[in-house]
């Protein structure tokens, strides 16, 4: 069951639960007892809102960077991901395998703050060794989300 | 001027869905919970599958029955699925949409005055090619108690000594309902001692929901021998507009099928062909997938149609579900209407599936949670008004 909630609410975390309990055919107190649990065990890590920032007014400038680094004694790469994913610019850090380590996903509100981040903060860990920043141009789809407007229903209105 | 006009063409009844979609038609506003194919687009791969064999310059005739490979996946996808064997070569044929099949199967069976048994509500298509065929096509009304299922009893009751088909239509559009192994046992038993032969239309067979899995009848017993199977792309895997289907059967009557298939059509859309090579090797998670969703809405569309009063029977199959509307005394056609222009939602009358679908609507759920809601809520709102 916890897969079955879990589908539904990571595309929809909105749903009413009394709705959720007649669409999964279970009854709602095991549905809000599922996700207490869930909730406390850290599986559900909170409850966010996809936004196209592009509609917005607001400036928003997102990059990706690829960040070599020296794997510390004793506590491989975990310890030198936490004094990058502690930042609160950092939006998400990735350990990658292939010819870098670490994915950092900057969202920055200007170009001059994502190059000083990296420049300033990053680039001078002791541990890191190199950089490469990729600037996103476009968003095309985020969490499984196309983001061009959804097309029309296309059929027709009555068919047998 | 000599009348250009066939005397059995003219006879035959236009679609009753036609009128009602006219007037729905022209209602922009209009939400609609009046549609007979998948809301979900063709999963990607296998568009993306149809597009390659384009760019690769595949766009010729293939040969009648259908391409090989297509025709082995069915081979294989029918006896992973539904316990059918059938020998590629000689026993599948790849047609234009089930619809084809329907027709094709008919007119390689039926004889003048040869009566055919068409359990009623059902499909729009499968009387009027009885009776291109030559046909008699002789209802039998499938009852609301019985959840729409067909009984052995109520085909013996039908059956003379002209009778030599029986269709049947299941899961079924438009009530939703489905026929399991007891059901078809009973039924395979009349047709094995009165020497019937059967058309399964099988288009719905991946969507039952539920601990409820489709049975072919074919596989009981006996029955593969009196059977043609026809199934088809458009429900499974949400592919209408390819129009593509398949017939399955003794050698003895496909090859008579072929034959019309053949002068009539040449061979099924190339580019579908491989479409559907794709949808059948790598489609599985794709069909779960949108099942699961159909029933998240089944579940939800029930509760809700039996929460403003509705009476309903729990349907199984398809995407339809046929609630019983006789408490408001109106006709079908009459609630339909007056629903349409009341709050402009729109359902198809259950009249337009025969004439014993008085009484009740089709409600399909091939539609986003979010517009059932929407549809729902007028609805709710129409009854109160009742």
């Amino acid at each position: 069951m916890r897969e079955k909630i879990l589908t539904f609410i990571e595309k929809n975390s909105r749903i009413d639960i009394g709705e959720l309990a007649i669409i999964l055919g279970v009854d709602e107190a095991s549905i809000l007892n599922e996700l207490a649990a869930m909730e406390r065990e850290h599986v559900i890590c909170g409850y966010h809102t996809l936004i196209n920032w592009e509609k917005t007014g607001v400036e928003k400038v997102m990059a990706m960077i690829e960040v070599r680094v020296t794997p510390q004694r004793g506590m491989g790469f975990d310890k030198v991901a936490e004094r990058i994913y502690n930042y609160p610019e950092v939006e998400s850090v990735y350990l990658i395998s292939g010819s870098f380590d670490f994915m950092v996903v900057l969202d920055g509100k200007t170009l001059r703050e994502v190059s000083q981040f990296v420049s300033e903060k990053l680039s001078t860990l002791d541990s890191v060794l190199s950089t490469e920043t990729n600037f996103i141009l476009k968003k095309y789809k985020d969490h499984g989300t196309i983001m061009a407007e959804p097309p029309k229903d296309e059929r027709m209105k009555i068919a047998p | 001027m000599r009348n250009p006009l066939s005397k059995q063409i003219v006879q035959i009844e236009p679609s009753g869905i036609r009128k009602f979609f006219d007037i729905v038609n022209e209602m922009e506003d209009a939400i609609s919970l009046g549609v007979g194919e998948p809301d979900f687009d063709t999963p990607w791969h296998i568009r993306e599958e149809g597009i390659f064999s384009l760019e690769k310059g595949r766009t010729f005739y293939t040969s009648n029955a259908g391409l090989k490979e297509l025709k082995i996946e069915i081979s294989r996808y029918l006896e992973r699925r539904f316990h059918l064997s059938y020998d590629y070569n000689h026993e599948i044929m790849v047609t234009v949409g089930g619809s084809e099949a329907i027709d094709i199967a008919m007119r390689a069976m039926l004889d003048p005055g040869d009566e055919v048994l068409i359990p009623q509500p059902c499909y729009v298509s499968y009387v009027p090619c009885a009776a291109l065929a030559g046909g008699k096509p002789v209802i039998i009304e499938l009852k609301a108690e019985n959840d729409f299922r067909l009984t052995a009893e109520e085909v013996l009751a039908a059956i003379t000594p002209k009778t030599k088909l029986l269709v049947l239509p299941f899961p079924n559009n438009p009530t939703g309902s489905i026929m399991e192994k007891e059901d078809l046992e009973a039924v395979a038993k009349v047709v094995v001692d009165h020497d019937l032969f059967v058309i399964s239309d099988e288009i719905y067979a991946e969507l039952t929901f539920g601990d409820k899995t489709h049975v072919s009848i074919a596989s009981l017993p006996g029955m593969w021998e009196r059977t043609v199977t026809i199934n088809g792309f458009s429900k499974a895997y949400a592919m209408t507009g390819w129009r593509l289907g398949y017939a399955c059967a003794p050698k003895a009557i496909l090859e008579q099928m072929l034959k019309i298939h053949q002068f009539a059509i040449m061979c099924a859309p190339t580019t579908s062909q491989y479409a559907a090579v794709e949808a059948l090797r790598n489609g599985d998670n794709d069909v779960e997938k949108m099942r699961e969703e159909y029933n998240g809405r089944r579940r939800y569309l029930l509760h809700r149609l039996r929460e403003m009063g509705m009476e309903c029977f729990e349907p199984y199959g398809a995407f339809y579900m046929f609630p019983c509307i006789k408490q408001y005394g109106m006709a079908s056609e009459e609630f339909a209407t007056k629903l349409l222009e009341a709050e402009k939602v729109a359902v198809v009358p259950g009249t337009a599936f025969g004439a014993g679908g008085e009484g009740f609507l089709r409600i399909s759920y091939a539609y986003s949670l979010e517009d059932l809601k929407k549809a729902l809520q007028r609805i709710e709102n129409f009854l109160k008004t009742l």
